[in-house]
């Protein structure tokens, strides 16, 4: 169990930067998910805090151990840090309970303790039974499984997680993200999830940072993350967010402000401070918009409907903004078709904070 | 902390030193010292040698005829190994196991016991025609005393090289890819075409490669068939001129060995480019696709594989054993000429044969221990480390093999041809030059099938034992070892029975007391006893054949893929 800290941390590849500048403090016990788009840098983060790529600059913090920094790297196998990998690394000459008392042979463990040990990471993942068994006659769920046994059986300071229900069918993905919860709840240590799946993160993480071309976008709590983006790629990459173009028009006034969008005045949600100001952006999400027939909002145009079973999802191109579209759900009864008029309102929704205040 | 992380470069360095080290001492050095005799022979600069070469019409004559043999054997080899490996791999046909064993037994016999072989067959005096009296009349050119000759022989001895390559490549395919395929409408053909053999670019330029560097630097064959034809190709023009000139024209010889060198390097360096423009890595692992159905083509296919295995390997050594059998050059086998005295000769009244099959025997045997146990180590460096100055090593151990047996002799006698400075260690002389040359020369056949392992296999699984605490040692002990020993005690078996019957390096090596089987088998031909080279060539090929049974009961043992000639 260890917090870790990366501290200004870079990354480059010859031109490229993979990572940039990135601040990330996990607390102690903590489920951290990096979350972000593929190419966004988040696999080479897990790969530089397993040690397995040297930072070009900055600091990596295992404990109070500095791990990689100017002065050099701890060599992966001296950082006391579990990895499950994507396509699981089992070892394929090896058993089941070869597989999972490795480290423990590694350490050289009196081998009695070790086989105790590997029963008991067996029974945890409930694979009892199963330890003569070759990798290859495993299902893809029960490799996962033993994945994970592998990883606990040497008690690791920090377990890094790369993906790992990215190979998984969606029934047995949710059953392993119990699992998983479950795991970080029985054992109490210190979590990195990587994952392009934001629903697999809001679920399991405690926090969660978004990276977007190697940077840090976000670091925050599900809630905050869903609730008031820091940004534009924040805004529009969790549960699709729209986007949508805005003038302040009010100060803020306890967490409120008065906003103009789309010719239609309203009331969102902004951080506190805001001033007045032009070209800024709110974010709403379907939940926030609304038919409203007779009452306040703006026209616009039914682009297409799609029936999803109980609701359906209007695409909805409003007259001021012609080239923006709008998404919403409508229940049941569905009484809105292709071609229609219609007229919109918004509930509520978040100011992005202008660029400069974001970082 | 700053003594961890001290800590954490330790193994690695201490790899890189060792290995280091060993390619130096084998590779570098010998390289070296006969590049010093081009540009400085005798200690002083000058260019006389290298002139001299170059003026010399003979020099591209031989050149010239190193590319057509080198070329034509590659492409027959490739072609005829390519189709084989397909077929027996990915067909339902029949009888797989033997056909396997019998297409390969080629591989395992020496070059000039496949040379003596086929010569036997249809030669004037050969038994074989004798029996049906369809021998051509005494004195009748051999047919395959020609540059088509020399090329089918070529294409013969190592299309099961290319076959070993492609099949091991083909085995590993997984069979999702080709079911996609099909389920995309692709017909079997089609698949083959568009899928199998594309992925195969790998294991098909990797044979291609070895194939071309072996037929350029092969001696055995072209000194059998292409010396009577005055047919040289430069392995045997630089043999023709130490044995004429002695250690006067080392350097003239030693430009004769670079500039086959640079032949050699060539056809690596195309392979090199060829297979770096894409990734061709297969990460899963999965089971291998089930075989296509021949249907009624099967009975076809599958007399067309027999006949093959008849005509390469089941008549040049029926051809092989009738000569043994026969009393002296000429005479027509009959059940009242037949002798076993050839036989009785070589192995009990002649000295020199039986401590050659002694010395043999613990040479390749060195030789292939010592090769596997290295190629593990380099094979990382090379395949999987970070430093860009480790890969060039690979071709640096490349150098020793891709130049003819002939060239590392010839330096090997230029390093040791004086006492070893500070230890007055002789290795002139003795067994021990041999050793080294084996050693030098057969590293890289070991080192070849060990880096492709390293391709195949996931780096996770080595990044998942670190992450456990392994340091490099462990990891190379525990996991890396086993993941990639297939493939490299294939190489360390592939070495031995190259080692066994070795001609080219030990003819000029050899001294009284280390002799090898070839160069006894070599000096009864010369001498013109060819029926005491048969019988000799008959008891090598059948010790190599029991090897290979043996070897087999240890089979279910040994991880699958270390046997080559096993299903």
């Amino acid at each position: 169990m260890a917090r870790l800290t990366l501290d200004h941390v870079t990354k480059s590849f010859a031109e490229f930067d993979a990572v940039k500048d990135v601040s990330i403090d996990v607390g102690d016990g903590e489920f951290l998910a990096v979350l972000g788009p593929s190419g966004c840098g988040k696999t080479t983060l897990l790969r530089l805090v397993a040690g397995f790529e040297k930072v070009t600059s900055g600091e990596i913090r295992i404990g109070s151990e500095v791990v990689s920094g100017a002065g050099g790297s701890v060599a992966p196998e001296k950082r006391r840090v579990g990895i499950v990998f994507q396509n699981y690394a089992l070892w394929p000459h090896m058993t089941v309970a070869e597989n999972i008392g490795y480290s423990l042979k590694v350490a050289k463990l009196d081998k009695a303790v070790a086989r105790r040990k590997v029963e008991d990471a067996l029974a945890l993942v409930n694979l009892q039974g199963l330890g003569e068994r070759r990798p290859a006659n495993l299902s893809g769920g029960q490799r996962q499984r033993v994945a994970l046994a592998r990883c606990l059986v040497a008690a690791p300071s920090l377990v890094l997680f790369d993906e790992p229900l990215a190979n998984l069918d969606v029934h047995l993905r949710a059953s392993m993200e119990d699992e998983f919860a479950a795991f970080h709840k029985r054992t109490g240590t210190t979590i990195v999830y990587i994952t392009h799946d934001q629903a697999e993160a809001m679920a399991l993480a405690d926090r969660i940072a978004v990276m977007d071309h190697g940077r840090l976008a976000q670091l925050a709590t599900p809630h905050e993350l869903y609730h008031e983006p820091a940004n534009e790629m924040v805004a529009s990459f969790i549960s699709q967010g729209i986007l949508l173009p805005a003038d302040v028009l009010s100060a803020e006034e306890a967490g409120h402000c008065k906003v103009r969008v789309l010719g239609a005045e309203l009331v969102v949600r902004c951080r506190a401070g805001e001033r007045p100001r032009a070209d800024a952006k709110i974010c709403c999400r379907s939940a926030d918009l609304d038919v409203s027939p007779d009452g306040t909002g703006f026209d616009g145009l039914v682009k297409r409907v799609i029936y999803q079973g109980g609701a359906a999802r209007i695409e909805f191109a409003p007259s001021a903004g012609p080239d923006l579209t709008l998404h919403f759900e409508q229940p049941d009864p569905v009484v809105l078709e292709s071609g229609a008029q219609a007229r919109l309102r918004i509930k509520s929704g978040w100011l992005i904070p202008a660029a400069e205040a974001a970082r | 902390m700053a003594t961890r992380i001290r800590e954490s470069r330790g193994q690695e360095m201490a790899l890189t030193a060792a290995v280091a080290v060993v390619i130096v001492l084998l590779s570098l050095l010998p390289m070296l010292r006969l590049i010093k005799e081009i540009v400085a022979p005798g200690g002083t600069v000058s260019t006389m040698a290298l002139e001299a070469g170059l003026r010399s019409p003979a020099t591209w004559i031989a050149t010239w005829h190193t590319l057509v043999v080198g070329i034509g054997g590659t492409v027959l080899a490739v072609l005829s190994g390519t189709l084989v490996a397909v077929l027996i791999t990915l067909t339902d046909i029949r009888g797989r196991g033997a056909l396997v064993l019998c297409y390969v037994m080629p591989l395992m016999i020496a070059p000039q016991v496949t040379a003596l072989a086929w010569l036997q067959l249809f030669g004037p005096a050969s038994p074989f025609l004798k029996l049906f009296g369809a021998a051509p009349p005494l004195g009748t050119k051999n047919p395959l005393y020609s540059t088509s000759g020399i090329i089918l022989l070529l294409g013969v001895q190592y299309g099961p090289l290319v076959f070993l390559l492609v099949r091991a490549g083909l085995r590993k395919l997984p069979r999702e890819l080709v079911e996609a395929a099909r389920a995309g409408g692709a017909s079997w053909f089609t698949v083959l075409t568009t899928i199998v053999l594309p992925l195969m670019t790998p294991s098909i330029m990797a044979a291609a490669a070895l194939a071309f560097v072996s037929c350029v630097g092969n001696f055995g064959i072209p000194a059998f068939l292409g010396i009577p034809a005055n047919y040289l190709v430069l392995p045997t023009l630089i043999y023709q001129k130490l044995a004429g000139g002695g250690p006067a024209v080392l350097g003239e010889t030693a430009f004769l060995s670079v500039l086959i060198g640079i032949i050699a390097m060539a056809g690596i360096f195309a392979q090199e480019v060829m297979s770096r423009r894409r990734d061709y890595r297969i990460s899963s692992t999965s089971l291998p696709a089930e075989p296509y159905e021949l249907g009624k083509w099967r009975p076809a296919v599958q007399a067309a594989m027999w006949l093959l295995i008849v005509l390469v390997l089941l008549l040049p050594l029926f051809g092989l054993v009738l000569t043994s059998l026969v009393p002296g050059y000429g005479i027509a086998l009959t059940a009242k000429t037949a002798t076993l005295d050839n036989y009785r000769f070589v192995l009990f009244e002649h000295d020199a044969a039986s401590r050659a099959f002694f010395n043999s025997l613990w040479l390749s045997i060195a030789a292939a221990v010592f090769a596997v146990l290295v190629a593990v180590p380099i094979g990382y460096l090379i395949a999987w480390g970070k430093q860009r100055w480790v890969r060039l090593l690979n071709l640096s151990v490349e150098l020793p093999y891709a130049l003819p047996g002939v060239v590392l002799a010839i330096a090997s006698l230029l390093l040791f041809l004086r006492p070893i400075p500070l230890t007055g260690v002789q290795l002139y002389n003795t067994v021990w030059i041999i050793l080294y040359a084996y050693l030098a020369r057969f590293l890289v056949l070991a080192l070849r099938p060990t880096i492709s392992g390293y391709h195949q296999i996931d780096r996770a699984l080595e990044e998942a034992a670190q992450v456990a605490g392994a340091g490099l040692f462990t990891r190379m002990r525990t996991i890396v070892f086993p993941l990639v020993a297939p493939a490299a005690i294939a190489g360390g078996l592939l070495i031995f029975m190259t080692a066994l019957s070795e001609l080219t390096v030990s003819a000029l090596l050899w001294s009284s007391g280390s002799e090898t089987i070839g160069v006894v088998m070599f000096s009864f031909e010369q001498g013109g006893d060819s029926n005491y080279a048969a019988a000799m060539s008959v008891i090598t090929v059948a010790v190599t054949f029991v090897l290979m049974l043996v070897t087999n009961l240890l089979a279910p043992h040994l991880p699958s893929g270390v046997l080559p000639w096993r299903d």
